[in-house]
């Protein structure tokens, strides 16, 4: 094997902090990566022995269900070892510091480390302070990588080449970091897009991003090619930025004669858990038009692609 | 550089590496050809592309790409790797891989693993268009050979493709 006539791998960055930081042809690197892993998990024999010697912590400091399986199964479809660790019933609950968690599970012998986190910004701040390389499952409000690396692969196995086509992000924006990690990896890839919603959950200023808002959601859905409907994030929201939920529905919530009114199909997205009736209806989310379980389907893929494109660039801790 | 085999003796070559196969296998019927990916499936192509217009049949033919299987995974730069496209069961069938130069043998260790998980086939041939004498670094060794050649480490043999190099030749590199 001295012959290496592959194409060599050089993704720009030692970590997947947020897309903001990746380039266009990281990005085309990973998907590209993604194909071959689909391809994987379609055999009778859904692994590869390529990561087994590397060792991934999947740290979550905040709830996740789908995102958190869907990293520990791409982990173990390319035989990687894991350990999982959430703060609850942790030594965080006793006032451990966050770089000394980390540093205490790397000590073990650690390549890898996939954390979630409620604070904007945590896997910027752990990137400086220790070697692994790091994958950000969601921080804060911030950014949510992964998840947009699997919204723009399943529109360009849909649609293609996405230069030029219209993206609607409807709903939530202010609170979401599926929303802003969407719009930097669209926008690298040259798709027009627009954010819909209550002028409460749009943040201030988000045009300088490049995307224009839009306040009529049925507006919105005559324009796009894919709307990709984000859920309402109760959780996150401190005081009341719409009246009732029931409101919500009636004002910004989708259903199949919205849908059927538009005389074109488009694509219906949504990164999960959907609040049914709230955001998206059952006769919507489970159409033909929905993407939605494809979504969670290439999010194994996309997961298996960032991990082995980034295992090469570990530094090894000692 | 040194020419190992122009286009005239490359194509003597192809001829008679295919004509050994059909003598092997006579019916086709439950072999399957599979070339390794990026630079084999150019030998391969050739090779199935002359088997069917010598015996007519329809050969299940596949291309296999082996990134995820290498033992060098983390020794060098990350790869990005090619497609692996095979759309046919290969339970119990006769399967020849197929790749233009032998060398160390260990891209046919991680061949042989990748091609395992697709399936358990009845006996697995290896097929190359150069073997590279005294270089091995694997128990490995081919069935069908092209040309023998005995080269030294530094030395690099480039097997051209009129379709990818706008000529068919095999040349040593010093």
């Amino acid at each position: 094997m001295n012959f290496k006539f592959s194409i060599r791998m050089s993704l720009s960055v030692k970590h997947l902090l947020g897309i903001k930081e990746l380039n266009t042809q990281d990005i085309e690197t990973i998907f590209r990566t993604a194909d071959n892993f689909k391809q994987v998990l379609q055999r009778p024999i859904k692994k590869v022995p390529t990561l087994r010697d590397t060792t991934i912590a999947d740290i979550f400091f905040e709830n996740s269900t789908r995102t958190r399986i869907s990293f520990e199964l791409a982990e173990k479809r390319l035989s990687a070892d894991t350990i999982n660790f959430s703060s609850s019933g942790s030594s965080v609950s006793k006032g451990e510091t966050l770089i000394d968690t980390v540093n205490n599970i790397l000590a073990m012998k650690v390549d890898m480390v996939v954390m979630r986190h409620s604070a904007s910004g945590a896997p910027w701040f752990l990137a400086k302070h220790i070697n692994a390389s790091i994958i950000n499952a969601g921080d804060g409000t911030n950014e949510h990588p992964t998840h947009a690396l699997l919204d723009a692969y399943s529109m360009s196995e849909k649609l293609g080449d996405l230069k030029g086509k219209r993206i609607a992000i409807i709903g939530d924006i202010m609170h979401s970091r599926v929303a802003l990690s969407n719009i930097f990896c669209l926008k690298k890839l040259g798709a027009e897009v627009t954010v819909a919603g209550p002028p409460t959950l749009i943040p201030k200023h988000i045009e300088s991003l490049g995307v224009t808002v839009q306040y009529d959601v049925k507006k919105a859905l005559q324009w796009c090619d894919v709307a990709n409907i984000l859920r309402i994030q109760l959780e996150r929201q401190h005081k009341p930025l719409f009246s009732t939920l029931r409101e919500y529905a009636l004002f910004y919530g989708i259903n199949k004669s919205i849908l059927e009114g538009l005389q074109k199909d488009i694509l219906i997205m949504h990164p999960g858990p959907i609040n049914r009736g709230v955001e998206l209806n059952s006769d919507v989310a489970d159409s033909k038009q929905s993407i939605i379980l494809d979504q969670v389907e290439n999010g194994v893929a996309i997961r298996m692609a960032v991990i082995y494109l980034l295992s090469g660039k570990a530094d090894v801790v000692e | 550089m040194k020419t190992l085999l122009d286009t005239h003796q490359l194509n003597i070559t192809l001829q008679r590496l295919a004509h050994q196969l059909i003598e092997n296998h006579l019916d086709f019927s439950a072999s399957a050809i599979i070339g390794l990916q990026p630079r084999g499936i150019w030998f391969s192509n050739r090779i199935a592309q002359i088997v069917k217009e010598i015996t007519s049949e329809n050969i299940p033919y596949g291309k296999l790409d082996i990134t995820f299987y290498r033992d060098d995974v983390h020794t060098g730069d990350i790869l990005v790797p090619s497609h692996t496209d095979i759309n046919f069961s290969i339970e119990d069938r006769r399967v020849i891989l197929i790749d233009d130069v032998l060398h160390t043998g260990r891209t046919i260790r991680a061949a042989m693993d990748a091609l395992i998980d697709f399936g358990r086939p009845r006996n697995v041939e290896l097929m190359v268009l150069i073997d590279r004498h005294y270089s091995r670094e694997l128990p490995i060794q081919p069935d069908y050979v092209g040309q023998t050649v005995d080269t030294i480490i530094t030395q690099k043999v480039k097997v051209n493709w009129k379709e990818n190099d706008g000529i068919d030749e095999v040349v040593l590199i010093d």
